[in-house]
Order: structure tokens, then C-alpha cells, then sequence
């Protein structure tokens, strides 16, 4: 890997999510009906930082959980592979809720489609909108996103590092090219 | 890498078991997890050609071929063609001509799945042949052991039981000495087939000797249906020569495993609190016979990917 270039620095991110956490509550009219699915991995931390901002911002408890899309991935027949996925238990019911489907990346929009599937197995929301951290370009499916933190048009060859501090121990953002 | 069909281990390497048996780690997390729906099979055809009787290998070749999406057809000799007097390869090639993509077979005759497979473009998988081989049993078996012990290593298995007429004992002995296990057999003299010694099993002169410090303690059903009488004095006479007790497992390693491919003669080759004992892993081994069916499956239409009409 080439030398990477920083985005997006600890406070940058911080400054981003809590401009998001408002966004949702705006777009939302409130906080009624409202509740968080992050794309596990790293879109379940998103999801919990907005839900932990709003609880600041405004008082209230957003419900708030990850999902595994491994089992609605649309390349298991062609890459014949066996997904390592776990089974989706978030703790509420999405029936006539009002989800915001948080990711870290938005790319070819494949895991999108999955995570509405996904969603879709457990219940009928009344709405799904989509959040994410960093928007790339490069869309495959018909998918945009209604929230996002930045828009960072990119090169396929170009790889965009999220770090968080759950997982990589600091907030992060860069970009890198694939080296020969 | 595997190949069309899987016929028997004596022909298996010790890496085409291991790859089955690593695929089978996957499923078994989603199946444990009833996680169980993924769509690899789709749009394929398995079906079972049963000329014996069976509950477990066909329905959890069945269910394993459901979970993957593909679709499952059952035949039965009893109730099919086979009661008109077609022959194997005759009713092969109707199932090909059917765009079938792999066929399960059980059958009295050993050899009978290789003489299908000949004939047939589709892949076929040996149910059980006779007094041959039962190569999905033992690939369970396994997957059991290792999951328990972590390698096969230095493993001590004892195998207690009708081994002439069995298939599964055959099957664990061929893919056993290719993990690097060591097996050890011990039956009445009658039911131990001659030459086995020189495929590589040890044979024990006594029950204690067969289970001394054994980490896998295997019963095999006297298989009655096989035997036509003279083999030994009677039942009850078996059991207490040859079947094994609480008593008698203290002879094997106390962290050993009890293992089964049933159905079990409760009473005849293990006492009833053998079977239900804290050591018995002989449910455990039906749930892994899915997972590894599950695989093998998944590896079989994998390799047909190319060559297969519909792919």
C-alpha cells in the first residue's frame, strides 16, 4: 500500500457526526418512530455514536442495534463461499418504525440492497433512509444516500480507511492507492 | 480437490477429507445459529436413491440439500421401477435424462454407487454400499473427533461391534489412517473379516485391550438383517462378552467420546447409560452429519459449476 493521505482527522469526524445526529433528528421532524440499524461492522459504531449524540442533543433514547448481512450478500453462489454470518437479533421491533440505516462507506451500493433485505426479514418499516459517514461514488445499484458526512469522489483503484476508536483505537480518515 | 463424485475414502486424500471437513465448520455455525437458508444450491436437483431402508443418512441428506436451496426428490426401491426390474444404470440415466445434479444412493451391493457413477453425468454420493463403504458416516465421525480432540494425531479409536457387515467401520478405518489416527478393532472372531489387519487396523484380543486408553470408543449395530444365523449364540451372549458398559468404559481415556453411527440396539453393543451417558456424543454426531452433508454438497456443485448446464 502507497502512502496514505488523511481526510478527515478525530475532531473532523466528530464535528461530522454530530452535524448527522441533528440531520436525522431534522429529517425526522423529531425523534418519534425513529430508530438506528447499523451495518455490522464498523456502521453498527456509527450508528451507536449518532444514537449516543441524540440522546445528548435531545433526551432521547433512539433503539438502536448492528446487522449481519453476510447471509444477503449477492455473491455466495457466485463466489461460492460460506458466509460467516450471525443471526439478526436487534432487541425491537421495525414494524412501522421509522429506520436509518447507518453505514461507514457508501461504494457500489451492494450492501445497502442486502441490509434493506435484511431489515425487510424482520418486520415492514414504515420508512428507510440511509446515513453514511463517507460517500465514494462508484455506484453499481440504484441507491443514494439521504445523510451523509462527506462526499469524497475516488478512483476504483483508490481505498478509503475509516478508523474508529472502538476498533483501531483512534478516529480516522484517509485514502490510499493499490500499489503494483 | 474432490472430484465428480464421492464414492469411498480408500480413494479420498487426506486433504479432499480435510477440505470437506473445514467447509463443514461454516455450516455447522449457521446451522447451529438456525441460520439455515443459503441459496448455493439454487436451482439444483439431489436426489435420493434408497434400495435400503434408512431414517437418518437419507433425511439429513435431504434436509442438508433443503438448506442450501436445491430441490429434493425421493426414490425408494420399494416403491419405484426397480419393482418392474429396471436395472441401476437404466434408472441412472432417467434421473440424468432429468437434469438431476447429484444422486444419493444406498444400496446392498458394494460397488454398486461406482457402477452409477460410470454411467450417470451426475455426481453421485456413496449412501452406504453393502458391506463397502459409507463414506458420509465416517466423514461425520470425523468432523465429531475433531471438533472434540482438535487434530487426529495420535488419536486411540476403538471400534466395538458387527464390523463384517459394517460399512461405517470400513469407511472411518480408510479416512482414521490417513488423519494419522490409530484404530483398533474388537469383535466376535466371526464378524471380524479377515485381512483387515492389513488396511491398518490393530485387532484387540479383548474388550479391555480394545478399550485401553481410547479417546473414541465407536459401538457398531449388529446388523441382523445381514446375518443369516451361526454368527454368534445370541444376543444377550453378545452383550455380555462384547458390548460395553459404564463399567468397561473406565478402561478408555475418562475424557474419551462415545460414538455411534446408529441406529443403536440399546442393550447390545452399549448399555443404555453408555448411550445417554455425559460422554456420548451420538446426538452431537447427527447435527455434524448435516453440517458435513451440508459441505460436501456445497464442494460437489461447486466443482460441477463449469461443466453444468444451468450454471
Amino acid at each position: 500500500m502507497a502512502e496514505e493521505r488523511i481526510l478527515m482527522d478525530a475532531a473532523a469526524i466528530g464535528r461530522t457526526l454530530v452535524r448527522l445526529s441533528h440531520e436525522v433528528v431534522e429529517k425526522n421532524k423529531g425523534t418519534d418512530g425513529l430508530c438506528l440499524i447499523g451495518v455490522k461492522r464498523r456502521g453498527e459504531i456509527v450508528a451507536r455514536r449518532i444514537a449516543g449524540l441524540i440522546k445528548k442533543g435531545y433526551g432521547a433514547e433512539i433503539p438502536c442495534a448492528g446487522i449481519d448481512i453476510g447471509m444477503y450478500r449477492d455473491d455466495l453462489v457466485s463466489g461460492y463461499f460460506v458466509p460467516d454470518a450471525r443471526v439478526n437479533r436487534l432487541g425491537f421491533a421495525v414494524d412501522g418504525k421509522k429506520v436509518v440505516l447507518c453505514d461507514d462507506v457508501l461504494h457500489t451500493g451492494r450492501t445497502v440492497r442486502a441490509a434493506i433485505e435484511a431489515i425487510f426479514d424482520l418486520g415492514r418499516p414504515a420508512s428507510v433512509r440511509l446515513l453514511v459517514l463517507v460517500d465514494r461514488g462508484g455506484r453499481q445499484m440504484p441507491v443514494s444516500a439521504d445523510l451523509v458526512g462527506k462526499n469524497i469522489p475516488t478512483a476504483s483503484s483508490e481505498f478509503i480507511d475509516v478508523r474508529l476508536a472502538e476498533i483501531e483505537g483512534e478516529d480516522s480518515l484517509g485514502i490510499s492507492r493499490a500499489s503494483e | 480437490m474432490l472430484g465428480k463424485d464421492l464414492l469411498g475414502l480408500y480413494d479420498a486424500s487426506a486433504e479432499d477429507i480435510t477440505l470437506i471437513l473445514d467447509t463443514a465448520v461454516g455450516m455447522k455455525k449457521l446451522l447451529t445459529q438456525n441460520l439455515k437458508k443459503l441459496p448455493h444450491l439454487q436451482g439444483r436437483t439431489v436426489t435420493t436413491l434408497f434400495y435400503e431402508n434408512s431414517t437418518r443418512t437419507r433425511c439429513s441428506f435431504e434436509l442438508a440439500a433443503k438448506y442450501l436451496g436445491a430441490g429434493t426428490v425421493n426414490i425408494s426401491a420399494s416403491s419405484s421401477s426397480v419393482q418392474k426390474g429396471e436395472t441401476l444404470i437404466d434408472t441412472g440415466k432417467t434421473l440424468d435424462a432429468m437434469k438431476n445434479d447429484v444422486i444419493v444412493i444406498r444400496h446392498p451391493m458394494g460397488g454398486a454407487p461406482h457402477l452409477l457413477a460410470k454411467n450417470v453425468k451426475a455426481s453421485v454420493v456413496n449412501g452406504g454400499d453393502g458391506m463397502n463403504e459409507h463414506p458420509t458416516q465416517a466423514l461425520l465421525d470425523f468432523y465429531t473427533m475433531r471438533e472434540k480432540f482438535g487434530s487426529f494425531k495420535g488419536l486411540k479409536v476403538a471400534i466395538l461391534g458387527d464390523i463384517k457387515h459394517s460399512r461405517v467401520a470400513k469407511s472411518n478405518l480408510f479416512g482414521l489412517t490417513k488423519l494419522g489416527a490409530e484404530v483398533c478393532m474388537y469383535s466376535p472372531a466371526t464378524l471380524m473379516p479377515q485381512g483387515i489387519d492389513r488396511l491398518g487396523a490393530k485387532i484387540a484380543r479383548s474388550r479391555e485391550e480394545a478399550l485401553a486408553g481410547a479417546n473414541v470408543v465407536m459401538g457398531l449395530r449388529i446388523q441382523l438383517e445381514r446375518m443369516h444365523g451361526g454368527l454368534f449364540p445370541s444376543l444377550s451372549e453378545y452383550a455380555k462378552y462384547y458390548g460395553v458398559s459404564e463399567e468397561h468404559l473406565k478402561y478408555a481415556d475418562k475424557d474419551c467420546i462415545v460414538m455411534h453411527p446408529g441406529p443403536v440396539n440399546r442393550g447390545v453393543e452399549f448399555t443404555t447409560g453408555v448411550i445417554d451417558g455425559e460422554n456420548s456424543e451420538i446426538n452431537e454426531q447427527v447435527l455434524n452429519g448435516v453440517a458435513v452433508r451440508m459441505a460436501l454438497l456445497f464442494l460437489l456443485c461447486k466443482n460441477r459449476q463449469g461443466g453444468s448446464e444451468n450454471a
